[in-house]
């Protein structure tokens, strides 16, 4: 029965369930196994647990030469290691060659609250989303965290998932449909939609609690794939509810906001208001949640920009969606 | 193995005229390095490497990647001549959707172990290779090129630190020596002498040789196969251009296709009769 915890630590019990099932795979990691938690295959593998220091542009490439070798190779450091030092190894020795490894950053956003901006991965999301071959996965709670990664070692080539590392309520039952690349609705509604990915899936349907309350029904879905991104999930909410607020502990440049606004604009412009932070480094925060409160990235922050929204859309008699663009 | 020199010296001397005129026919390409490491390539697919080129992906196989991966097309000369594919394929060289790219595409080209190019990373890949057949309990070695210059990118030295950890004598890297790089002498961009020392500061078993010198060549290759838990370095000393004596040492070949009056002078020069 899977419980509150980490998703960091979902993960390390998940890897070693896979250890077990498939000796194919391998696990890596730069310095932070008990962070990531990868110290958990470790110690039931250890022929098969390479620890390359802090040198993750080399754990990239290693990783990429065992997936050549048939394995397959997770991949694990902090989320702003991976997809900054390590973007290019990443890019070119895993994600064009399409080799099977699997990249799984911790200590995604602000996160790693404490350690402060040069540990805050906020920018991982726009980064790997650009990069061809590349899935990118950004799981909510410790039940889709354990399908997303048997998932992930399922499908053969390379993926990024981004993971947090404090405590994550669940969200989900054991029951819950997973796919990649297809949303999972959290909570009908007709009015307006979140969409919300990671750490901040939980905080939305916090916000759609309280509007609820004052009578505004939001739909909200959990985002666990950025890309392939779900379209139709898009589309459907902005032709059946009035705008959209998407949520990520990410930059609000490059990553779950840009997606569903590139998603949008093609073919159904939609309002879409985004919560993440606002293109600027953040701090050190003694806890997690005071900085994101501090930064308006919390379910207070989602629950104004859905009345913004709102209020918005009351204000300006808006026109039909698919002939013209909203005069906002 | 006995070593017929000789025909060693003719076929690399056939592979360096293809050299020149794919490149010439692409319209670019990087000759000097090409020509510095066709000796070694030669000796490698024709005395060296356990290969079945009706069967590219045997398991068993030696593993070669070209980490210097920007001398593609002296690679795949060698690998048309051993019989990889067709040598007609050479003339598509960088053309759109040709199955030669401009550097090498694992996935494009039958022959090639991992897709390099971005210097660094194919040494860093050949790594995690060697540790997976020490994984696997397989005996096959990895073997990987270098040009001297990479030895300048970080990557390198971490593969190497972590190469040694784990005791890869299974791999066996190559630095092609030829002491010139896109911009000038290595030796004034950023020195990376004394390079034996710092590999074996590393842990590694480093030899130093003639990279022209297929005798030498051959006795470098047969004393660095011993199980003894460190990975081994050939440092083979080369001419940037070697073959062609206008482009001999001459920084400004680094890269760029020759012209047809270059192209006829350089195929005169490496005619098939020595």
């Amino acid at each position: 029965m899977t419980e509150a915890q980490p998703n960091r630590v979902t993960y390390g019990s998940t890897l070693v369930e896979l250890g077990h099932r498939n000796p194919r795979i391998v696990v890596l990691d730069a310095d932070v196994p008990k962070s990531t938690n990868t110290c958990q295959f470790q110690q039931a593998f250890p022929d098969r647990f390479f620890n390359c220091g802090v040198a993750e542009q080399n754990m990239i490439c290693v990783a990429a030469g065992l997936a050549a070798s048939g394995k397959i190779a997770f991949a694990s450091t902090f989320a702003v290691f991976a997809s900054m030092r390590a973007c290019e190894q990443i890019r070119t020795s895993v994600a064009y060659p399409r080799l099977n490894v699997k990249i799984v950053a911790t200590n995604a956003g602000l996160d790693n609250a404490g350690d402060g901006v040069t540990h805050q991965g906020i920018e991982d999301l726009a980064i790997m989303r650009s990069i061809p071959n590349l899935t990118v996965l950004s799981p909510s709670d410790p039940v889709t965290t354990r399908k997303a990664v048997l998932a992930v070692a399922q499908q053969d080539g390379p993926i990024y998932m981004r993971l947090g590392r404090n405590l994550s309520p669940l969200l989900h039952n054991e029951n819950v449909d997973f796919q990649i690349g297809r949303m999972i609705r959290l909570r009908e509604g007709t009015d307006l939609t979140i969409i919300a990915t990671g750490n901040m899936a939980h905080a939305a349907v916090t916000a759609a609690k309280a509007l609820s309350e004052q009578g505004i029904q939001a739909r909200v879905l959990d985002c666990h794939t950025i890309k392939p991104i779900d379209r139709e999930a898009i589309l459907a909410a902005a032709n059946e509810t009035m705008g959209i607020v998407t949520a990520e502990d990410h930059s609000i440049i490059g990553g779950l906001g840009s997606a569903v606004c590139e998603a949008l604009s093609e073919c159904c412009p939609a309002l879409v208001r985004r919560v993440g932070l606002k293109d600027c480094f953040a701090s050190s925060g003694r806890d997690y949640r005071k900085l994101l409160a501090y930064f308006q990235m919390d379910a207070t922050a989602i629950q104004a920009e859905a009345e913004a929204l709102m209020q918005s859309r009351r204000a300006v008699k808006v026109p039909s969606m698919l002939t013209e663009c909203p005069a906002i | 193995m006995s070593l017929d020199s000789q025909r060693l010296e003719m076929t690399a001397r056939k592979l360096r005229r293809q050299i020149i005129r794919m490149i010439a026919g692409a319209g670019s390409g990087h000759c000097g390095g090409s020509l510095s490491a066709i000796d070694l390539l030669t000796y490698l697919y024709f005395c060296e490497l356990r290969v079945r080129p009706d069967q590219p992906q045997w398991l068993e196989r030696d593993r070669f990647l070209l980490s210097k991966g920007h001398c593609a097309p002296a690679l795949y000369a060698v690998l048309a001549e051993r019989g990889f594919f067709p040598e007609e394929k050479l003339w598509t060289l960088r053309d759109i959707n040709s199955s030669l790219q401009g550097h090498p595409d694992m996935n494009k080209t039958p022959g090639l172990d991992m897709t390099t190019g971005s210097l660094g990373q194919g040494f860093s890949c050949a790594v995690g290779m060697a540790l997976a057949a020490k994984i696997d309990h397989m005996d096959y070695t990895v073997y990987v090129m270098l040009g001297d210059s990479e030895l300048q990118t970080g990557l390198v030295w971490e593969a190497a630190m972590l190469a040694r950890h784990h005791g890869l004598d299974n791999l066996i890297a190559i630095i092609d020596n030829n002491k010139l790089q896109s911009d000038g002498v290595t030796e004034t961009i950023v020195d990376i002498e004394p390079i034996a020392d710092k590999w074996r500061g590393f842990g590694w078993e480093a030899r130093r040789i003639d990279g022209h010198d297929f005798h030498q060549i051959h006795v470098a290759f047969a004393e660095s196969k011993s199980p003894n838990q460190q990975p081994k370095v050939i440092i083979a000393d080369t001419v940037k251009g070697k073959g062609v004596s206008f482009m001999e040492g001459v920084v400004a070949w680094h890269s760029g296709a020759p012209n047809a009056e270059q192209t006829q002078a350089a195929l005169k020069e490496l005619a098939a009769d020595l």
